[in-house]
């Protein structure tokens, strides 16, 4: 019986998607790098905190940094070596900025730390026992967003239907997951059995591009042989960005995932099938996630994927497969409708790394951008958008700073896949305009928030002043009533002593008086 | 006669219950001021003329003071303060002073005698120390006012602007084209 499909709107289909350079060759593991440079935030959500200083030894698996957070995954030691540094270094971002990073010298032993396999026994394991082990590992999404996996393997009181493993692949150059499928499909429908037991979740449904035939042969024939019941790789058309998460979810079950939702608000829970392996590793095995797969393509002699050591710096994966990293004009990490520009050539492959593509100037799919000319309002960037957004009137509401007029019309929901910035036929830079419209308004909102902050403090130190004032008052109010008092006081005591010396005079007075009565005149007598 | 009874009784009631619900749902002070306030960034520097943003906000209310007087808002604030009341943003008055990116006291520790004056002058309290102790900004709540840096014997406090780390890192504007410029 073949599966009702649905179509999103929008969306693109490219006339060449450069899949066949890099999968002619099997995929082999990158020669040993004499540094493994491993960012503290290499995913979304917190970054994780060194547990290590430098001098230390650390053996292959070995917990470097530890999640601060819920969303936050604790870091591996990749291989066995000295920590060097844990200080800034450059890392792969779009900033070009610097990060906490610990540095690790290897010492070729590729010493394992001990390990332990739940192989037999994760089915007995309840499931959040089961999310802790995928936490410890460090496992975040490997397609490229790198949300924190135990966080989707927890659906809360909502009940899982489905589970989507996402095979799509949909972004131009990127093979990673084509040859993991390939040549691993028995641990990824491993993997997805596991991920199946933590959700409770009724039947698997494993989603693959129509343009990797091989890769849904490979795992159609896995599921045959492992799990016959309950499982079903889908095919599903090539069309990008059938890999979005939401749009996966739309095409496989017809169902959308509400705007301010998460997919398992519906009952599904997305995961791509390159984690799915890394977390069959981490069970049978108790492997954390140390390595990935990753494609090196574009401008190089032997395009091809490589399972690479987090850390590995790409200037040497490019020269590995025969390129020159120094002419190059960019370095994309990423695919290029959402990968972006690396501002140096040694920068560090990290969990999300999926893709290394590499512009030597000679890419006619890579040319880079065009002169902006001015919008026509021809409307393509509207039909190409596959959240059906109007992307001409979000450009104009970014482009005058009435950035509230942009939340009305839904920024948030725009997924940068880059589909309206590829159609423009004036080459406006749509989906920069996008991320610059979102990081003003979270910038607004971080400085409201601020300044209520400011509010509340100068308003408390107002309180604090009147307060102060008005005790320093009443202090002064007892002192003087003190006071008041003592000098009464000794009033009262003069007033006695005053009295008793008129009492005294008095009686002297008295005294002196009948003396003077008593006495006879003598001068008379005499 | 009927009409006129009836509508007399009607007056009355509604009367009475406008009366009630006057002193029933009366909102206590000024609700205009409020929302002012709540537009304005807080910083408490006093450039405005007034002592902190609420005499603002209440001076702007009653019509005593202009809206383009709160140079670290800047144009921001000014055209929200327009959208509120219904009227035409302004340039900022430069007499106030002029916009600029926001920056934190950071005090040197090495010359500061704990004299406390500059704790005394913090509208929002982020300074600590004590008497013949050093004293330290907390940056997570300094408003940048700049009111600290007068009373200072020693100068010993400098504005420093803030460093951008990654996860406050934002997408620049896109360069303009120079197709897009106008031509002239």
């Amino acid at each position: 019986m073949k599966r009702e499909l649905f179509s999103f709107t929008g969306g693109i289909r490219f006339d060449d998607y450069h899949k066949r350079e890099s999968t002619r060759q099997a995929v082999v593991a990158a020669p040993l790098p004499a540094r493994l440079v491993l960012p503290l935030h290499q995913h979304i959500g917190e970054g994780g905190e060194a547990l290590v200083q430098p001098g230390d030894k650390v053996l292959k698996g070995q917990p470097i940094a530890r999640a601060v957070s819920y969303v936050s995954a604790p870091l591996h030691a990749p291989t066995s070596g000295t920590v060097v540094k844990v200080g800034d270094e450059k890392v792969p971002h779009p900033s070009g900025l610097s990060a906490p990073c610990i540095v690790i010298e290897p010492d070729g032993e590729d010493t394992w730390a001990p390990r332990q396999s739940h192989a037999r026994d994760y089915a007995e394991m309840n499931p959040s026992a089961l999310r802790n082990l995928i936490r410890e590992a460090g496992i975040v999404g490997l397609g490229g967003a790198g949300f924190p996996s135990y966080v989707k393997l927890n659906p809360g009181h909502n009940p899982v239907e489905t589970l989507i493993l996402n095979g799509a692949e949909c972004e131009p150059f990127i093979t990673c997951d084509d040859m993991l499928m390939r040549q691993r499909a028995d641990e990824i429908v491993k993997g997805s059995l596991i991920i199946r037991h933590a959700l409770g979740a009724r039947q698997t449904l494993i989603a693959i591009e129509d343009n990797k035939p091989e890769a849904i042969a490979a795992m159609r024939g896995a599921v045959q042989r492992l799990a016959p019941e309950h499982t079903e790789v889908v095919s599903v058309p090539t069309l990008y960005p059938a890999g979005g998460e939401k749009q996966l979810i739309y095409t496989l079950t017809g169902k959308e995932v509400p705007s301010d939702g998460l997919p398992v608000h519906i009952g599904v829970v997305c995961q791509n099938v390159a984690t799915t392996g890394a977390i069959f590793r981490a069970v049978y095995h108790g492997e954390p996630l140390l390595s990935r797969w990753l494609t090196v393509t574009g401008g190089v002699a032997e395009p091809r994927n490589l399972e690479v050591l987090l850390g590995t710096p790409v200037d040497e994966l490019i020269r590995f497969c025969g390129g020159k990293p120094e002419r190059c004009r960019r370095i994309i990490m990423g695919g290029p409708m959402m990968g972006f520009a690396l501002h140096a050539h040694d920068l560090p492959v990290i969990k999300t790394t999926n893709c290394i593509l590499v512009d030597d100037g000679r890419q006619p799919d890579l040319a880079g951008r065009q002169y902006a000319m001015p919008c026509i309002r021809c409307g393509a960037c509207a039909d190409a958008c596959p959240v059906r957004l109007l992307p001409q009137q979000l450009y104009w509401y970014a482009q005058a700073g009435e950035f509230d007029r942009c939340q009305e019309y839904h920024l948030f929901d725009c997924i940068e896949c880059g589909c309206c910035d590829y159609v423009c036929p004036a080459h406006l830079p749509l989906v920069q305009y996008y991320r610059y419209a979102k990081g003003e308004i979270w910038k607004r909102e971080r400085e409201r928030q601020q300044a209520e902050l400011a509010r509340e403090r100068h308003e408390f130190r107002l309180f604090r002043l009147e307060r102060e004032k008005k005790e320093r008052a009443a202090k002064r109010q007892q002192k003087k009533a003190a006071l008041a008092k003592e000098t009464s006081a000794q009033g009262d005591a003069q007033a006695k002593q005053a009295a008793i010396q008129a009492a005294l005079e008095r009686v002297k007075a008295k005294k002196a008086r009948q003396t003077r009565e008593n006495t006879p005149p003598e001068q008379g007598d005499s | 006669m009927n009409a006129i009874l009836v509508l007399g009784i009607l007056a009355v009631v509604f009367g009475l219950l406008l009366g009630f619900a006057a002193v029933r749902f009366r909102v206590e002070g000024d609700p205009l001021a409020e929302r002012i306030n709540q537009i304005l960034p807080q910083t408490q520097c006093g450039q405005c003329g007034y002592p902190g943003c609420r005499p603002y906000a209440e001076a702007i209310a009653i019509g005593e003071a202009d809206i383009n007087q709160c140079p670290p808002g800047g144009e921001a604030t000014i055209e929200a303060l327009a959208d509120l009341l219904g009227v035409e943003p302004k340039p900022l008055n430069e007499e106030h002073g002029v916009e600029k990116e926001k920056r934190v006291a950071r005090i040197n520790e090495e010359l500061c005698i704990g004299c406390t004056l500059c704790i005394q002058a913090c509208p929002v309290d982020a300074i600590v120390g004590a008497a013949k102790q050093m004293h330290t900004v907390i940056e997570k709540e300094c408003t940048g006012c700049e009111l600290c840096l007068p009373p200072c014997p020693v100068d010993c406090i400098d504005m420093v602007p803030l460093q951008t780390d990654i996860a406050h890192w934002q997408w620049p504007a896109p360069e303009p084209s120079p197709a897009l410029e106008p031509r002239s």
